[in-house]
């Protein structure tokens, strides 16, 4: 008997032991920027992916925009901060440079596997043939109508412009002025401040025969007949046909938003604030094409491993990664966040591509182009700038296309040298 | 008892080492006790940021990777960034139409109320309430107000009037006054409590005697209230002068955070922010802010000049 009870109580000892070993959590921390939506849907995958895997904890960070970059360039050398990361894809060479981030371990991120499963422009995040890092989620662009405003001005509301050229037609029945000639409502909201100069210089100056960059990415190929045509017929909407005005009703998304403009250009996280406005009737289709040219621009915010994860850690922030960029964290995201999957397959089941706002968002995607942006702040500010020169200073177009030029290839020279 | 060092109840803690040194230097030491928290605190946030600034504009330097010493590379990009000699301008416009024409309104304001004994502290209150609400809340209903019609006040007036819009913000030529307007509105409150404690602490006898010589309101503002007032002057000049040099908040509310059109509203400060944080290039952003501190420095030094000989 005596034998018998401590033989118990070297069995429960035993067990107690491989209990508190098997226990025994690997904590890895996640960091992105504040965003509330984002917050939300990360909080809720992180809730799924303790739930089966319960020796990982994950704790989330956020760190507001303006700080973000510079918090995690003091906490990662110091060996502090997140294991995954999330970042803006324009960074990546400034992250490499800095060497905030890991190669993606083999084992779970499949170059080819990544290839075939994810939107092709997820080829940007490729270095020296191995993957930095991968998205949850893209962005593109669409055009939003207002079906109000197209039946009020005898417009069929069901049928929104196919073309560049239609679009003007539309947008020149859609405006509306009062005696003096001010305007009292839009046909086309355009505000550069926004997505207007992703439209600009991704898709117009494609569909008038240019190209943005050349294909290396080195040199700005927009100052040409095609580019000059592409910021002619875009200022025209505002100082030819008056169809709209820059900062009408503040900015673009406002006029659209309270029902003062009939066309707008902008991307899918626009779609649950517009959803949210009473008496907003609107649909969303895909952009105009012209001459038989479709394009459209992409971005997106990708995930990353960083240096500071090794050994049980790196293996945990794999798997958390591995996680947050499955088919069903995309869906979450899509629902939550509003942004679309990265994922072609889920990207198009048919709930998705055939959805009546998601769906010209996704259809988009297949014709889409990333910008490689060396500095996406200052380039759009350019880009505003070219145009505003036109608008306000009527300085001729070609003029204000090669000043924009000059001063891009300046932004490329001193990135590329 | 025992010793004569234990400390009774009411008696204060003594320490016999401090015993041997004398009063002078015991009370020097207290004071450098009371002292040693905020000298630490200013050393450690702000005398060390400052000189790591001035070490951070001598590098090339874009948050995420190492600093890379480059010299003087950032002053002399500045000396040829067309931007930043026309945010210079800007900025000096701020300054000099801010100053002459929140002052001068100030005083006006001062000047009158002071005479005014009906609902005197109302119109104080009132003048004073702009000043404590918050800029942006302010730059945004300003921004609302500069808009085309259907929305906008003031062009809701000129057509109704009949006068052709104005695009107010959106111009390269009045966007710069457009942001200025609700600037120098906010802190005209403040401008105007200062200036009435100003005419306040000048003693009545003076405008006695000046009246008793025979001088009209107008030799008395000019030969006794202004000059007299010249502290004040003085102290409302630099406090704004400060102000105008560092103007943020309007300019980035009602611009979208750009400083546009075309850069005719961005004064050196949004140039410092948008630098650093739109383009990451934190040692070209320090070169500017030193900039800025010098031109900051050069005003206070001569604000201290100015009151010494008044």
């Amino acid at each position: 008997m005596r034998t018998g009870k401590w033989l118990l109580v070297a069995l429960g000892l035993t067990l107690a032991i491989a209990g508190t070993a098997g226990a025994q959590t690997v904590e890895i921390e996640y960091w992105q920027y504040t965003f509330a939506q984002r917050v939300q849907a990360i909080d809720e995958l992180i809730k799924r992916f303790e739930a089966e895997n319960p020796g990982i904890k994950v704790k989330h960070t956020h760190v507001p925009y303006d700080d973000f970059r510079l918090k995690i360039a003091a906490a990662i050398p110091a060996g502090q901060g997140p294991d995954v990361v999330q970042l803006f894809y324009g960074w990546l060479q400034d992250y490499l440079k800095a060497k905030l981030l890991q190669p993606l371990p083999t084992e779970l991120f499949d170059s080819a596997e990544i290839e075939r499963d994810f939107f092709p422009l997820v080829k940007q995040m490729k270095v020296d043939g191995r993957y930095y890092a991968v998205p949850t989620a893209v962005r593109s662009l669409s055009l939003f109508w207002n079906r109000k405003l197209f039946a009020e001005a005898g417009l069929d509301p069901a049928k929104p412009p196919q073309t560049l050229d239609e679009l003007l037609v539309m947008a020149r029945k859609l405006t509306k002025t009062d005696a003096a000639g001010n305007l009292l409502q839009a046909g086309m909201a355009l505000d550069m401040g926004l997505q207007d100069h992703h439209w600009l210089r991704e898709v117009l100056i494609r569909q008038m025969g240019g190209q943005p960059y050349s294909t290396d990415g080195r040199s700005v190929a927009y100052n040409t007949p095609a580019g000059h045509r592409a910021v002619a017929w875009y200022s025209d909407l505002a100082t030819k046909h008056k169809v709209g005005q820059f900062g009408f009703l503040t900015d673009g998304v406002t006029a659209f938003r309270s029902g003062k403009a009939g066309l707008m250009i902008d991307g899918s996280f626009r779609l649950a604030a517009f959803d949210a406005q009473t008496g907003l009737d609107y649909a969303v289709t895909e952009l105009p094409t012209h001459q038989g040219k479709r394009s459209n621009f992409a971005s997106y915010w990708v995930n990353g491993i960083t240096p500071k994860a090794t050994g049980a850690k790196r293996d945990a922030a794999a798997k958390f990664l591995k996680f947050i960029t499955t088919p069903a964290a995309m869906e979450l995201w899509l629902e939550k966040v509003g942004e679309l999957p990265a994922r072609k397959a889920v990207a198009e089941r048919d709930a998705i591509r055939t959805h009546p706002k998601y769906g010209a968002f996704i259809r988009g995607l297949a014709y889409a182009e990333a910008t490689f942006f060396v500095n996406e702040t200052a380039q759009r500010k350019l880009f505003m700038d070219m145009v505003d020169r036109v608008v306000l200073k009527s300085q001729p177009v070609p003029e204000s296309v090669a000043q924009a030029a000059a001063e891009e290839q300046k932004l490329l020279d001193a990135f590329f040298k | 008892m025992g010793g004569p060092a234990r400390p009774g109840p009411g008696r204060p803690l003594r320490l016999p080492m401090l015993d041997r040194l004398s009063l002078r230097t015991r009370r020097t030491l207290s004071a450098w006790a009371f002292l040693a928290l905020p000298v630490a605190f200013y050393v450690a946030i702000r005398f060390y940021p400052t000189a790591d600034a001035l070490l951070t504009s001598l590098t090339d330097w874009n948050i995420v990777g190492p600093r890379r010493f480059v010299g003087l590379d950032n002053y002399r990009r500045l000396a040829t960034d067309p931007t930043f000699w026309k945010v210079m301008g800007n900025t000096f416009q701020y300054l000099i139409v801010g100053v002459t024409v929140s002052l001068t309104l100030s005083f006006l304001v001062a000047y009158h109320l002071d005479r005014v004994r009906f609902g005197h502290a109302l119109l104080r209150a009132l003048y004073f309430v702009p000043h404590l609400t918050t800029a942006v809340a302010m730059a945004w209903v300003w921004r609302w107000l500069y808009q085309p019609v259907p929305i906008g006040v003031f062009n809701g007036l000129l057509v109704w009037a009949g006068l052709p819009q104005q695009p107010f913000l959106r111009s390269t030529e009045q966007a710069l006054y457009a942001v200025l307007a609700p600037a120098i509105w906010a802190g005209l409150g403040f401008q105007v409590v200062i200036f009435l404690a100003g005419l306040k602490a000048i003693p009545q006898e003076y405008y006695e005697a000046a009246a008793i010589d025979g001088a009209g309101n107008w030799r008395a503002l000019v030969h006794v209230t202004l000059p007299l007032l010249r502290p004040t002057v003085v102290f409302l000049v630099v406090v704004s002068s400060i102000a105008f040099l560092r103007i943020f908040d309007y300019v980035y509310s009602m611009t979208n955070g750009q400083g546009g059109p075309l850069d005719s509203t961005k004064p050196l400060v949004l140039k410092i922010y948008e630098t650093a944080f739109g383009h990451f290039q934190m040692g070209y952003a320090t070169a500017q802010t030193v900039v800025l501190f010098v031109i900051l420095l050069a005003i206070s030094l001569l604000q201290l000049r100015l009151l010494r000989s008044a």
